[in-house]
């Protein structure tokens, strides 16, 4: 087969991600590297018998390995290897894109260099000799505008011509200089003895690293003489230059960046006084940049449920249009078990999380623009401050933000943290952020049990306990299990641009179609699950079944009836030991159960076991229900147990999936759980003592 | 002087960077490396994140970053 591969390098922020969408079309592979929190991303382009398979490696600075990223870029270029590896500069900013190109030089691999957003270097007033810095790199330059598709073409020709040349590298290397030089030699044939595995092509690298003191290429060759061979060489450097070795070889990379810009770029920029600083100067302002900010998060939620509601309508109706059609091949009355399976099981349990795809995919929309344009980095500047007191990154507090919508794209949206460990505790306390679907239980619950005055404040205190505890659950989590250094607070500040709408909609259908993905599999997996646990076994003819007071209907009550009869129900009074010490019976347990699908399913489920059926029309009915088996101590119980508890399996599902391991799935949500117990039981036993549990 | 103590507008030149192997290998991957000049864009004042410009980035640094880099 004729296809080669072929890795997508460069700094982030260098419009690579860009390039590859413009490369491979809608033919991308998502995925996670296994056991790491980073993306996986691969795509196809086919053209004139010829198969390209681009991997887009994730945006790195260096190939250092300082983050999970550089880890997983660096480990790929060495290991798998490519056919070829194309590098994307950003043209404006050439100097720092150029450091990770001198690492893949010295990996001799056959390299094609891509100077992107070449019409924002114009616009700065620089113009690059593209041929002369062709000739000196010794590989093949393309000037590109990604956003604009320009460039791809002449790339894509680039591309093929390199490979039908036989794995030729590139024809130029770094001179490290007089100093370096005959030290990295000595290295480079130690290597060959020692580590003869290694390819020749990437013995340099190998030696370079070890006179940086490369904390995994050093550990590599522990116990053979090279490692005291390469410390010594080190060490020497230490004395001569002008600070330890790695610093030595920094300088002496940009020392031929510098060369090689002199000679091929002309004209030079200011900093400081772009639109960009200018828009920064509010945006980033001291004391306005954190209210600026709250704004912005407000406009864009509005937005989502404002433009989602009408959609979600349509959702609905439409899923509703469809189960009725599907049910109607069944004749009236029909209690066919497959007919049970098909509506209430798959349309209930795939269609009531289907239905938030429109909610869900302009939150994807909004987190892109945020992204694209800039903005999502100086929000993550201006929130650090409060956020490092509780021991997390600025960065965080975005995707703790998007919580408030949805657990699911919020959880997506930690990839944006360095490190494995901020990603993981925003991840676990992420599901405190009360999302959008806990809205109808308490819109259940608080008017059945608070007067109007007290409405609002109940709610707020909800929310507010949301935020405290995940708060203080990240605090706790930073000093036991994930202890160690403080993030160093590091990041670039890219320009702001204007994110094309093409690139909007190919990030946004390509995250729907994910969820969709998701929502077919696991979700419908566990959909039949649970309705098998809530509809079997069905009792008997002559079964006598509890029949709440105030049922409205033989119908209902002969539903809840047969709900109490299925293992849900059985679960719920197996649970109720569990259960009671909260103010809990196995009713609001077997509608626990059965909210695992989606917590909105709550409400359904607590209607179908007080006997009023669950559809819209009968809230009334059941908050009567709920007055006169419970009390507002309890009903404030049910809300905190809601609030801390049972993350929705698309939660479970999508943090499996981001923290690339169930493992970690599995603690979030028995954590949560038992963080939930704790409290509701605290809040139950001590609301009974001082008298309100009546 | 530590970086922290540069005014907003003004330039320095980066002369030693303290902190371990680990960040100083961060901070040279994005420009900041010994010899390199930068323009504080803005200084984080009691205790906020800084902002410099290198070449043609903006890198954001935390305060205690700042402190360990010594400029002139």
């Amino acid at each position: 087969m004729n296809r080669i591969t072929v890795a997508l390098a460069g700094n982030p922020n260098s419009g690579k991600t860009t390039l590859f969408n413009r490369l491979t079309g809608a033919r991308q592979q998502v995925g996670n590297y296994p056991g790491v929190t980073v993306e996986w991303k691969e795509g196809l382009h086919k053209a004139a018998g010829r198969e390209i398979n681009f991997v887009d490696l994730p945006g790195t600075y260096s190939l250092t390995a300082y983050s999970e990223e550089e880890l997983v870029a660096r480990d790929y270029l060495l290991g798998p290897k490519p056919d070829l590896v194309v590098d994307v500069l950003d043209a404006s900013n050439l100097e720092r894109n150029l450091y990770l190109t001198t690492e893949l030089l010295e990996l001799g691999l056959p390299l094609v260099v891509v100077l992107n957003m070449s019409d924002v270097a114009e616009d700065k007033g620089l113009s690059i000799d593209i041929d002369a810095l062709s000739r000196r790199i010794g590989a093949p330059v393309v000037p590109a505008v990604g956003s604009r598709g320009q460039g791809i073409e002449e790339l894509l020709v680039s591309i093929l011509e390199m490979a039908d040349r036989n794995g030729a590298g590139p024809r130029s290397r770094v001179d490290f200089g007089p100093q370096l030089e005959p030290s990295i030699d000595t290295l480079t044939a130690e290597l060959t003895k020692a580590r003869p595995e290694i390819p020749e092509g990437q013995r340099r690298w190998h030696a370079v690293k070890l006179l940086e003191r490369d904390h995994e290429v050093t550990s590599s060759v522990t116990g053979l003489d090279l490692a005291d061979r390469a410390e010594a060489l080190a060490q020497d450097l230490d004395h001569d230059g002008e600070g330890t070795s790695d610093v030595t070889v920094s300088r002496q990379r940009y020392a031929y960046i510098e060369k090689l810009c002199r000679v091929t770029v002309t004209g030079r920029h200011e900093p400081g006084r772009d639109l960009t600083d200018r828009i920064d100067r509010v945006a980033m302002h001291p004391v306005w940049g954190v209210p600026i900010f709250l704004v912005l998060m407000f406009l864009v939620f509005h937005l989502t449920f404002t433009l989602g509601a009408p959609l979600m309508t349509l959702m609905e109706k439409g899923v509703a249009l469809l189960a009725a059609g599907v049910g109607s091949l069944w004749p009236e009355g029909s209690t066919s078990p497959l007919r049970s399976l098909i509506l209430d099981g798959i349309f209930g349990g795939v269609g009531g999380v289907l239905v938030f795809l429109p909610n869900i995919v302009l939150l994807f929309m909004a987190i892109a623009l945020l992204e694209g344009s800039g903005y999502m980095a100086r929000a993550a500047f201006v929130m650090d401050r409060l956020m490092s007191k509780v021991g997390l990154h600025g960065k965080s507090f975005i995707p703790l933000l998007i919580g408030f919508g949805c657990t699911v794209p919020a959880i997506m949206a930690t990839r944006t943290l360095e490190t494995r460990r901020d990603r993981l505790i925003t991840m676990f306390v992420l599901p405190l952020m009360s999302c959008g679907a806990r809205l109808p239980i308490y819109a259940l619950i608080i008017p059945a049990f608070f007067p109007r005055q007290w409405q609002g404040p109940v709610l707020w205190l909800l929310y507010v306990t949301g935020i405290v505890l995940a708060l203080v659950g990240a605090r706790l989590l930073r000093r036991s299990l994930f202890k160690g250094e403080t993030t160093p607070f590091l990041m670039e500040l890219p320009p702001y641009r204007m994110p094309t709408a093409q690139s909007l909609l190919t990030q946004m259908s390509m995250r729907a179609w994910l969820y969709v993905k998701k929502a077919g599999t696991v979700i419908l997996g566990v959909s039949i699950i649970l309705w098998l646990l809530t509809s079997y076994p069905k009792p008997p003819a002559d079964w006598e079944a509890p029949i709440p007071e105030g049922a409205t209907s033989v119908a209902e009550a002969e539903s809840a009836a047969a709900m109490s009869y299925s293992v849900a129900g059985r679960l719920g009074r197996f649970l109720e030991p569990v259960l009671e010490p909260m103010g809990f019976d196995w009713r609001i347990g077997t509608a626990l159960i059965g909210a695992f699908a989606a917590k909105e399913v709550f409400v359904a489920q607590m209607g179908i076991v007080f006997a009023v059926g669950d559809s819209e029309g009968n809230t009334e009915a059941l908050r009567d229900q709920l007055r006169r088996n419970y009390n507002p101590l309890v009903g404030y119980c049910i809300m905190l147990f809601c609030l801390i508890a049972t993350p929705c399996m698309a939660t479970v599902a999508v943090t499996r999936q981001e923290s690339g391991s169930i493992r970690w799935a599995l603690f979030q949500f028995w954590g949560l759980t038992l963080l939930a117990w704790i409290l509701t039981f605290l809040v139950y036993q001590g609301g009974q003592m001082f008298g309100w549990g009546t | 002087m530590p970086l922290s103590m540069i005014r907003e507008g003004a330039r320095a030149v980066l002369r030693s960077i303290g902190g371990g192997r680990n960040l100083r290998g961060r901070l040279a991957a994005l420009g900041l490396i010994p010899g390199a000049e930068v323009m504080v864009l803005r200084n984080g004042g009691g205790g906020g994140p800084f902002v410099v410009a290198v070449n043609n980035a903006r890198i954001c640094l935390g305060r205690g970053m700042a402190m360990k880099i010594e400029v002139e």
